[in-house]
């Protein structure tokens, strides 16, 4: 096996298993390889694989923010009081941004202060914020967007890709390159594999961590106004359980839970996955829930097969020598 | 335990939980009317009874550092199929239908236990795996079709009202009695057999707990066996109480176990936290979430956020108070059980609970029962070679 097979082993399983959903869904369905269904399979999930590349971030650092979906709700429903409210459309949009900055930021710094486990703290964080959504809107939906905002959510912009994929394509190359050639992206990693070598080494740990939460609430805040905008109104329990999809895609991707390593291109060929196959099986008549099931199954037997793997005696005498 | 030395660290969390529930039963006391009642005091306990027992669960499995996200399902697939066995065979007794609620707990719980233990694989990504697929074989086996409360046998429906002992007008509950005694003989398991000591090694440095021979895969085998078992009890409990059950009962209940574990000073790092706090810890919750749609002052909508904050602040007090707390209680401590301070402190300093260092005799000592090296080295144990 050559050297880069080896190290990249990960990616190499992500892309045959896409590849063979892919293959597999364009002989079963005659409309999959249709563009119209690869940017519709990306519009529905798109929120999700947005924060998605965010987390890859939280979590190759060693932590984890389960308040994703709760931060993107809170977002969503700042935007839409503020809207109501008579703030101006673009100013409510800074207002919803911000708020989920500062959430991300808040629990940034508990956990790089307090040393508490970002689980623990986003677990909070998690209950917390959609308490805080709630508050805003208690059992109300609030529509009424402006024209302009709603077709952000469903025209297309760039040839047939709405705004939102747009965004996300760029938001993985960017991510791509600052997490693999970038010192910010070193940093992450080293924390992520021993954060107490890394303090030792004089990285100011905390405040990458810190810059890291509030980049996870940011992102998460800019998913929820696309969410709001494709949605058309606003309910305090948008997004309920969107953080297990959305870890999921980033631990299938080769994302160590413990942290320290992982790549993007494995992240987003595990995102080509899970909506491939969501919408193979879809087209297969497959129902959503089964399709979850599906993922969860792949999510333990990756993770599983690579640890058989670990274990022939082939792969160990390689490692060894390498 | 002499002299001062009584008050361990974990005394005190619950000594303080126990204070802030109290403080909350006195303020909610003053805001609501009539809070003081047989019947909230019966509708908070038969609550409780089944986050206790959820908290419970949760805890046997977060003190080996692992985790269980997979238990809201678990108590989705019991009550479901144990109320379609319940409504099938309206003459069977009540103990087979807990022994099959319980059983199949079990089951699902060693599925997760198997592959964590045995495949390696991280109990956060199994879990989040079989959460998503004991729901979705749920979905699939049940058709859209749900259990009806009129479809039970009688004794099933009338089990959350029946009564053991009635003191001064408050009814103790046969469930929340069954549930007490539940928790104490497993908290007394954990702290005194060697089974249970053992689990805190493992969770406090599960290196140094394998180099000391002890059996690390089939210790959180039987934790998450016993997690199963619980979700189980949990899963015929929530059947019991609410009679209709939904191929989504149970959703969500994954994280209200983490939380009361975790504001009942569990340390999620694994190796300390006990079953009462986490009990307490469900009780605070359940006793909020009970009283708080009572108070006029605040609305139901601001359940969320409070119980948010209190996790938070509870961590977060733990931490600063805890820490100040412990190292003067370190000092203070005889030399041979100063080990008990460092997998009490969690998310403590450098070297602390999380870095977990080399020490390879003593890092397993999680509790301090002064008793447990000497089992070590009386059982070397047989999975020692193959870890």
């Amino acid at each position: 096996m050559p050297e880069w097979a080896r190290t990249h082993s990960w990616e190499l399983l992500l892309g045959a298993i896409l590849l063979a959903t892919v293959l597999y869904n364009a002989t079963n369905s005659p409309v999959y390889l249709d563009v119209d269904n690869f940017v519709n399979l990306f519009r529905l999930s798109i929120e999700k694989v947005i924060v998605a590349v965010a987390m890859t971030f939280v979590i190759i650092n060693g932590e984890i923010d389960l308040s994703v979906a709760s931060v993107m709700a809170f977002s969503a429903c700042v935007l839409a009081s503020a809207h109501q409210a008579g703030v101006p459309f673009p100013l409510a949009i800074a207002l919803a941004l911000f708020a989920a900055a500062a959430a991300g930021f808040v629990q940034g710094l508990v956990v790089a202060r307090t040393g508490i486990s970002s689980l623990v703290v986003t677990l909070a964080g998690l209950i917390g914020f959609r308490g805080a959504a709630r508050i805003l809107l208690e059992d109300r939906s609030i529509g009424d967007f402006p024209d302009w905002f709603g077709s952000l959510g469903r025209d297309d912009f760039l040839g047939p890709m709405p705004v939102a994929l747009v965004l996300f394509l760029v938001m993985l190359v960017v991510g791509g390159v600052v997490l693999h050639r970038s010192a910010f992206g070193r940093k992450v990693f080293v924390i992520g594999s021993n954060a107490e070598v890394a303090r030792y080494s004089g990285i100011a740990v905390a405040r990458v961590k810190l810059t890291i939460f509030t980049m996870s609430g940011l992102v998460a805040g800019i998913a929820g106004v696309f969410f709001a905008a494709r949605l058309g109104s606003v309910r305090a329990n948008i997004g309920e359980g969107f953080e297990l999809d959305i870890i999921t895609m980033v631990l299938l991707g080769g994302v160590s839970i413990f942290g320290g390593t992982g790549s993007m291109v494995g992240v987003a060929l595990a995102i080509g996955i899970v909506l491939n196959l969501r919408n193979g099986l879809g087209l297969a008549n497959v129902e959503p829930n089964t399709q979850t099931g599906v993922i969860g199954a792949l999510l333990i037997a990756s993770v599983l097969a690579q640890n058989l793997l670990d274990r022939l005696p082939l792969r160990r005498r390689a490692a060894a020598e390498a | 335990m002499t002299g001062a030395l009584w008050i361990r660290p974990e005394r005190i969390k619950e000594l303080s939980l126990l204070g802030v529930i109290v403080l909350a039963v006195v303020v909610f006391g003053f805001l609501v009317d009539d809070y003081y009642s047989g019947r909230f005091f019966n509708r908070v306990t038969t609550s409780v009874a089944i986050t206790a027992v959820l908290a419970v669960a949760q805890t046997l499995v977060i003190v080996t550092r692992n985790i269980d996200l997979s238990v809201g399902s678990i108590v989705g697939v019991t009550a479901y199929l144990t109320g379609e066995f319940a409504a099938a065979h309206h003459d069977a007794s009540p103990v087979l239908a807990i022994a099959i609620a319980v059983g199949l707990g079990a089951g699902l719980g060693a599925v997760n236990g198997l592959i964590v233990a045995y495949g390696r694989v991280p109990a956060i990504i199994v879990t989040l795996g079989t959460l998503a697929i004991y729901r979705s074989w749920l979905v699939s086996h049940a058709e859209a079709k749900t259990i009806t409360a009129d479809s039970l046998p009688s004794w099933v429906v009338d089990l959350p009202t029946r009564t053991l002992v009635s003191v001064g007008g408050l009814d103790v509950r046969v469930v929340v009695a069954v549930v007490v005694a539940v928790v104490v003989v497993l908290q007394l398991a954990l702290a005194r057999l060697r089974w249970g000591r053992r689990l805190y090694a493992v969770g406090s440095n599960p290196e140094a707990a394998a180099q000391s021979g002890l059996p690390t895969r089939r210790l959180v085998l039987s934790a998450f066996v016993g997690c199963g078992a619980l979700s189980g009890l949990a899963g015929f409990l929530f059947l019991a109480r609410f009679g209709t059950i939904t191929v989504v009962a149970g959703g969500g209940l994954e994280l209200d176990s983490v939380a009361a574990a975790v504001v009942g000073g569990v340390s999620v790092l694994g190796g300390s936290g006990t079953l009462v706090g986490a009990v307490l810890g469900a009780v605070l919750i359940d006793l909020l979430d009970q009283s708080l749609v009572r108070v006029p002052q605040v609305n139901e909508f601001w359940r969320d956020a409070i119980l948010g904050g209190l996790i938070l602040a509870a961590v977060v007090a733990d931490v600063v108070v805890g820490r100040r707390f412990r190292r003067r209680w370190s000092a203070e401590a005889r030399p041979h059980t100063r080990l008990d301070d460092e997998a009490g402190a969690g998310g403590a300093p450098p070297g602390g609970g999380s870095a977990g260092g080399g020490d390879t005799a003593g890092g397993g000592d999680a509790g301090g029962e002064d008793e447990t090296p000497a089992l070590v080295a009386t059982d070397p144990g047989g999975d020692a070679t193959d870890a």
